[in-house]
This record gives structure tokens, sequence and C-alpha cells, in this order.
């Protein structure tokens, strides 16, 4: 039997803190602020760098986009894998060595195929599978350590990231992997579409038109190669996070690991796979490098690695867990790219873009904590 | 008509500590009884006896009419066991859908089953369903449960517990830390739990909430069963006698 009053009773209506326009409003804020920010810096470097250059230079060229885009691939790659760790409450903070040990790998493994007589296209993948082969190991490697013995993310991904620099430089000898194909620059340099400008000009499609002099100048490369790639792993990545039970599960991991366990989500199985994906997109990273440079590098990786938690960060994936998007990070990663591209068409001087970076990576913390201020959400302990 | 739980004579020991001794306890179907006791009483022990989080040393159980010696918690909920402790095992970034089906996600098969997406409407349509048959209602199922209140979620803990098919429901104190009315809102949950069926164990200090709720009551204390009672039958000064073991029947 019911209580007729019970119905009433049970009407749960919104007893959430957010009621006010005021807190409407900072939460409406807080979620777009990123794209705002990246808008007005696009204005802002739209308006000033043609004054700066007595108006010889624009800033929103194709060529300009296109090496913006170009310059944050790597940079999103570490940071997609890390935005999947960091949902779910971990850090991998070995994936900038990552990198370079997949960039060495694949460059061997390019050299050693095609040296064996295999075709150009083969051997490319080839090198791809031992820059994933090589990094996903790792990758099993932490997740595995971190899943069944407990270990600290933090602890073991430090620990593996030295390992991983050892062997790198090893594996390399302590310098650039040279001798490819001269072949593969094509691969990490050429572009799906051609443009070139004016008179005599039009679109190529896959194949870069053979023009020289004037008209190489008013030639545009439209999405090189590696960004295409990088756009796929994109959308692999959003689709993954999104629309799958593995993405769900991750953000159940980040916001309470505890309801993860007892509802019966295989949390360590979860734990190894995020690590292994995190180190699988470096293994990406490391391979474009391998391409676009023609040869691999030991050091390539590591300066990166701060980059990449900065813009996974400043997209708004929380360091508590729980929260945050692929697009976020994408945005980021943007941010970060048309900062460092428009300060020094400025002509300012490239450190400030390490002081403007850090100031938002933390204006975005800040932000991010405000929001959760407001709808009362509970934070886990402070000290991870 | 046979018990859904049956507990016979259940000893469990943490070496020298008897923190359950030869206690024998009945649930019957859609019955709502209190377990009662002071702290260390042996009430969470007994607990986890039951849904496999410890193994009794001696004694058996029968959940509907079969010895049930679960291994794991996942064990006794696959056999209808569901437990709702104070932190409710909620993921209060995920919405309340996804929340009733945290780790039972019902998916989409695509290419033969390579590839499985999240069926959200499915979800969402059931949760609607779960929720509407509680008559719980909630402004809306796609807004992540931090922004619910504590008796809001802890209705949706129940309606996870009803939508997989519950036989047992056992909560622990589930009306602390929440304000009066919302207290009463979980109670009435806890009387519609009861009229489908559902049989609820009640842990629980707050002597007003058996007294509103529950049928039977059984009260331990130092790991023993003092006492089993109807609730009609007895009243809170009594029980407090029995819960600071001044009174014990089996003596």
């Amino acid at each position: 039997m019911v209580d007729p009053r019970s119905k009433a009773a049970l009407e749960m209506g919104t007893t959430s803190a957010v009621a006010g326009p005021t807190q409407r409003l900072v939460l409406f804020l807080s979620r777009v602020w990123a794209w705002a920010f990246l808008g007005l810096m696009l204005v802002f470097f739209v308006a000033t760098v043609p004054i700066a250059t007595n108006g010889s230079v624009a800033f929103l060229t194709i060529r300009n986009s296109q090496n913006i885009l170009v310059a944050i691939t790597p940079v999103l790659l570490l940071g997609l894998g890390q935005t999947f760790v960091i949902i779910g409450q971990g850090i991998d903070l070995s994936v900038g060595w990552v990198m370079s040990l997949a960039s060495v790998l694949s460059a061997l493994a390019i050299r050693a195929a095609f040296g064996a007589g295999l075709p150009l296209f083969v051997s490319v993948i080839i090198g791809l599978l031992a820059a994933l082969g090589g990094s996903g190991l790792v990758g099993l490697l932490n997740g595995l350590i971190i899943a069944k013995l407990k270990v600290p993310a933090f602890i073991v991904t430090l620990g593996s990231s030295f390992i991983v620099r050892g062997i790198a430089l090893l594996m390399s000898e302590n310098t650039t992997v040279i001798g490819l194909p001269p072949g593969i620059r094509d691969y990490g340099n050429n572009a799906l579409i051609y443009y070139v400008r004016g008179e005599g000009g039009g679109l190529y499609f896959l194949q870069r038109p053979e023009v020289s002099g004037d008209l190489l100048r008013r030639t545009d490369a439209i999405l090189p190669y590696p960004v295409v790639l990088t756009a796929v792993v994109v959308v692999m990545a959003a689709f993954l996070l999104r629309k799958t039970q593995f993405g769900r599960h991750t953000y159940a991991i980040g916001g309470s690991l505890d309801a993860a366990i007892r509802t019966g989500i295989p949390v360590d199985r979860r734990i190894v796979s995020l690590y292994t994906l995190s180190a699988s997109t470096a293994g990406v990273a490391g391979f474009l490098s391998t391409l676009r440079f023609a040869a691999g590098s030991a050091v390539i990786g590591d300066p990166l690695l701060l980059s990449s938690i900065a813009a996974v960060i400043i997209g708004g994936v929380s360091l508590f867990g729980g929260a945050g998007t692929v697009i976020g990070t994408v945005i980021g990663a943007l941010i970060i790219a048309v900062l460092t591209t428009g300060l020094v068409m400025l002509n300012v001087a490239a450190f400030w873009q390490f002081i403007v970076i850090g100031t938002v990576v933390i204006v975005a913390v800040l932000i991010d904590q405000s929001r959760d201020l407001l709808i009362g959400r509970d934070r886990p302990s402070r000290d991870v | 008509m046979k018990p859904l739980l049956s507990i016979r004579r259940l000893t469990k020991r943490f070496g020298g500590l008897v923190a359950v001794r030869e206690v024998s306890w009945d649930v019957a179907r859609g019955e709502v009884v209190a377990l009662l006791g002071d702290n260390g009483a042996g009430k969470s022990t007994l607990i986890k006896c039951i849904t496999g989080v410890y193994h009794a040393d001696e004694g058996e159980i029968n959940f509907e009419g079969n010895p049930a010696q679960f291994t794991r918690p996942i064990d006794a909920r696959h056999h209808g066991i569901e437990t709702i402790y104070q932190d409710l095992a909620l993921a209060n970034n995920l919405d309340v859908s996804a929340n009733i089906f945290l780790g039972r996600e019902v998916k989409l098969r695509y290419l033969g089953g390579l590839i499985r997406t999240l069926d959200e409407g499915r979800m969402l349509r059931e949760s609607a369903q779960a929720l509407r048959s509680l008559e719980i209602h909630f402004p809306t199922l796609t807004q992540p449960i931090e922004s619910l209140s504590g008796g809001q979620r802890q209705a949706v803990a129940i309606a996870r517990a009803v939508y997989w098919d519950a036989k047992l429901v056992i909560m622990d104190e589930p009306t602390n830390n929440l304000g009066v009315p919302e207290q009463q809102r979980v109670l009435e949950l806890i009387r519609r739990l009861r009229d489908r069926g559902v049989s609820v164990i009640l842990i629980t200090h707050t002597l007003p909430d058996v007294f509103a709720v529950t049928d039977r009551l059984m009260v331990m204390h130092r790991g023993r069963k003092v006492t089993e009672k109807r609730t009609i039958e007895t009243s809170t000064p009594e029980l407090v006698q029995y819960m600071v073991g001044a009174l014990d029947d089996t003596r």
C-alpha cells in the first residue's frame, strides 16, 4: 500500500545548490572559457601581428594555420592518452620518453626493413608496428604494476620513464638514428591537399604539385599526413571515451574507485588498458616524428611531457579524476600552440610563452575549482 | 513458506576474537527486519558473511532454499542480494542512468560485435521506468548525481537494486546524514520495496526508523543474538536494554 501523500513526498525536485542566475552564469563561463580564450587569442593575434610586422605578415594564413596544426600533433597525441589516464585518476609521467623510444624503435625498424629489401610502404607499416609494440609494452607493464602491485602511478611512471630513457638512449647509441630511406620524409611531411594561389595555380589532391620558383612560394600544403593521422586518433579517442563501456568505466574509476569496485567493474583490467592506451598514443607521436624528420631521436619526447599535461589541464580534465573531454584537450593543445606561434610572430622573446602558459594552467584549475565549489562537488582527498 | 534467507549457527572468528557467535536468523520474503546492536556487536561482520565479503568459520547460510556461501560480493549480487552502504557505491560524476547501469552497461553491437557502444537510449528509458515504478520523480536523469541531495542519491541506489531484481536489500544506516523530510522519503521507499515482495535488512541506530518501517527486529550484543521480536511487541526502552546487554533472552 502506497501512502497517498507519498507521491508528493517523493517529487524530488532540484535541491542542487545551483539556483541563482549568477551561479548559472559562472557555471556556463567555466564550461566555455577555454573556447572563448582561444577565440580571443586568435582575434588578438590577427589584429596585432600585421601591426608588429608593418602589414607584411598575417596571422591566420593557410600556411600558418597548418604550421600550428603540425606543431600541436605531438603534444596533442601525448595529451590524448594522458586525458584518459587522468580522468581515471592516474598520471602517466613516462609518455615523453616513451615517445622517444617509439621514435628510435620505428627508425631502426624502418631502416632494417627497407635494408632487407622490403618496399617503402611496408617498411613504414613495420615502423608503426614497432613503435606501437614497444610503447604498448611499456604501458602494459606500467599498468600491471599500478593495478596489481598497487604502486602509485606517479612512482611507477616516474621510474619507468627513467628506464625507458635509458633503453632509448642505448638503442640509439646516444645519437640520432639516420640512414632512413629518402622517401620517408614524404610520409611525414606531404599533405592531403595542395593549394597554389593566384595565376597558374589550383588545387591538387594527394600529390605535391611539380612547381618551382614563384609558384612554389604560392603553394600551401593543407592537412599534412601527421595532422590527418592525429585527427583520426582524436576521433577514435573521443569515440572511446564517450560512446563505449571502457570510457564509461574510466569516468567511474576516476569519480569513485570504491563504487567502481563494488559495482563489479573490472578495475584492474581497465587500469592496465588506460596505461597501455596512454603509451600507445605516445608511440604514434614518436612514429610521426620519425617520419617528419626522417630520423629517430631519443630526446624528442621528453620536453613535450609537461606541455602535454598542461594542455590536458587547460582543457578541463580534473587532476582529481572523473571529469574531462577529448575536445577539451584538443582546445588546450591549440591554446598552447596558438600562443607560442603568436608570441613568436609578435617578436616577443620566446621565454614569455612559458610565463603565459604557466599562468593559464593555474587559472584553468582555479576556474575548475570555483565551479566545483559552486555545485558542491565532493573533492576526494587532496594527498594524491 | 520457506524463508528467503536462513542462517544457522553462524560463527566468525578473527584470531582469538569471536565477532559472531552461533547466530541463527531467518528473513522471510517481503519482510523488513532491523538488525540492531551497539558498535562492535557484530552486525557488520554478520552482514559481510552473508554478502561474501567474509567467509563464516562455522554454520550455514541458505538463500532461496539453496546453500549460499558466496566467495565474492559480486556473487551475492548476482544471486539477488544487494548491499547499500552509507557511501552508496555511486559515481557522483555520472548521471542517474549511468549509475543504475554501472558495471552492467547495455551495449549496442556493430560489425558482428567488433564495435560495441553504450546503448544510452535504452539505459535511460529503463532507468526512467525503474524510477517510475518506485514513484521516484527526478526533474532530469542526465545530470551528474553530484547535484542531487543525499536522499535522492539514496533513491538512485535503491532503484538500482530494484532494477537488477534484488530479492534482499541490505541497507546500512540509510537515513544517516539526511534531513527529516528526506528520511521520511527513504523510509517510504523501504515500504515500497516490501510492497513489491523485496526483503530488507535495515542496519541502524535510529530506533524511530525501526518502529516506523520494520516488521521484526534482531538485536546483537558482543557477537551473539540476544533477542528477536516482532517490532510491535517491543519498545524503545526495552530495545536499549537489549543493546547495552542489560537484557538477554538467551541467558
